[in-house]
């Protein structure tokens, strides 16, 4: 890896998630197997379909005062967090704009995505309005409700001047959002960017809608056996909630400051299916395609991928299509690859899930660990892979890559690539 | 009817649930925007805590001449 200006690099990580309230502890749920997936014991809960999903193991709540939480959508309020620990991480100590900053506030950007926004927000101003009134909808709905509206606080907490954004795809987002924010450094648009994905979607609107559309697990009974990808019985995905968030950084900005570097941000591949607006394109072509427009745009190596976070929601048929396109595209490499299902553990945080995968994508090769799968009991024969099950794996010495993937609904595919320095 | 130093606390405490500032820095003389933290959203939801906390009607045109505290109560206190 070369210092430049265009090579980038991980140099701080953050998550708050159904594991834990902060990156370690995500990380020790992880590699340990832990299953963050719950009944849900909200009464609202009681007589819909699907009565469980993923809470994140801390109330945000608990960290963020309350003169603040009532002015942020429970999503920005999960980015805020993830952010502050990652901008904290990286060895920032104040915002950009403050006296003595480490960073040009016009050369830092924060790019954080979800997949819905302020759901929960609409949906509890429109029940204030209906049984309140007009007078008591809450001044702050609009910034609080707006898709944009994590990045735009994130972005103010830091004193992102270069550009804030919100690329929105669905369950890619989140992963979207990095890919976006790796490309901002490599054309010199900054030197420093923040960057993830949060969401906060459940409320019974979201889930019975999803559940509708045959696309969540009804595994009430078995809360923590519900997630279960690449498992014969999968029927469909939980919902989680939470954020990770990232700081990337050019190799030469962090160099300068004699920054800690967890791994270069080699690059992203992109393709959408043109195929269907929910259902995954069954031979994984599309997927192939992002892949492909990875090892085409970047100097990755196939040779060098040894783990990949999938995107393995649970569900029937995306769960066989990823792994159909990996084959198709890398061929015998596959066999070399240590694939992690970590929603088996964290649900699927929607675009939140690239920001959290990618932070532990990251931090397994870090640690050269990749997580296990939970709840594969039975594996689909159609799952021709390498699936991590059981324990944490090790991974090899040397130089090494890792992956991570998100898909979303509308047919967008995301394939982002990291690599060790060494 | 309330006194002024009722309407003073009670609203020193809407401020401190809606801008976090310690109720006993919410005085007469203070700045809602200047001194307590309270942008022109916040604000809104001061009113609208005001108006159920004293049974008062604050019209959206004279919240703009609400500039302290003072101001506050004094239109509370005039309109209760």
């Amino acid at each position: 890896m070369t210092n430049d200006s265009r090579t980038v690099v991980v140099t701080g990580i953050g998550a708050f998630t159904p594991l834990g309230g902060d990156a370690a502890s995500t990380w020790e749920g992880l590699v340990n197997g832990r299953s963050g997936v719950r009944l849900l014991e909200e009464e609202w809960a009681t007589d819909i379909p699907v009565r469980i999903a993923a809470r994140t193991a801390v109330e945000p709540g608990d960290v963020i005062p309350k003169h603040q939480t009532r002015r942020l959508d429970r999503s920005a309020q999960f980015a805020l967090i993830a952010a502050r620990e990652a901008w904290a991480d990286a060895g920032f100590e104040t915002a950009a704009t403050a006296p003595g900053s480490t960073v040009d506030p016009d050369r830092l950007g924060a790019v954080v995505a979800s997949g819905i926004g302020g759901v929960t927000t609409l949906l509890d101003q429109y029940d204030v309005l209906k049984e309140k009134g007009v007078r008591s909808v809450s001044p702050h709905t609009v910034p609080m409700l707006m898709p944009n509206s994590p990045a735009a606080n994130v972005g103010l907490e830091i004193g992102a001047r270069a550009g804030v954004h919100t690329p929105v795809s669905a369950c890619a987002s989140g992963a979207e959002a990095i890919g976006y924010a790796i490309e901002m450094i490599r054309t010199g648009r900054a030197d420093v960017v923040v960057a993830g994905g949060t969401e906060a979607a459940i409320h019974p609107l979201p889930i019975v809608a999803f559940s509708n559309m045959m696309a969540m697990s009804k595994n009430n009974e078995h809360p923590q056996a519900a997630s279960r990808p690449y498992d014969k019985a999968r029927d469909g995905f939980v919902l989680g909630e939470g954020a990770g968030v990232i700081v990337l950084e050019s190799a030469a900005h962090a160099a300068a400051r004699g920054a800690k570097v967890y791994c270069e941000a080699v690059g992203q591949g992109l393709s959408s299916d043109a195929h269907h607006i929910a259902q995954p394109e069954p031979t994984g072509a599309g997927i192939a395609r992002a892949l492909t427009h990875l090892f085409e745009s970047t100097d990755l190596d196939k040779a060098e991928v040894v783990h990949l976070n999938a995107h393995a929601t649970s569900t029937p048929q995306g769960d066989v299509a990823e792994i159909k396109a990996l084959r198709k595209e890398l061929g015998d490499h596959v066999d070399h690859i240590a694939i992690s299902a970590t929603k088996s553990m964290t649900g699927h945080l929607l675009g939140g899930a690239g920001g959290i995968e990618t932070v532990a994508t990251v931090l397994a090769l870090h640690h050269r660990q990749a997580p296990p799968t939970l709840n594969v009991d039975d594996l689909d024969p159609e799952v021709d892979a390498d699936i991590v099950t059981g324990e944490a794996r090790k991974l090899p010495e040397g130089r090494i890559a890792a992956l991570n993937n998100s898909f979303g609904f509308g047919g967008h595919n995301v394939v982002l690539a990291f690599r060790t320095t060494d | 009817m309330a006194t002024k130093d009722e309407v003073l606390s009670g609203l020193a405490e809407i401020v401190n649930e809606i801008a976090g500032i310690p109720a006993e820095d919410v005085e007469l003389d203070k700045s809602f925007t200047d001194d307590l933290d309270v942008d022109s959203l916040s604000m809104v939801e001061v009113v609208v805590a005001a108006e159920e906390r004293f049974g008062v009607k604050i019209p959206d045109d004279e919240v703009k001449n609400l500039k302290t505290v003072g101001d506050a109560v004094d239109f509370i206190l005039a309109n209760s």
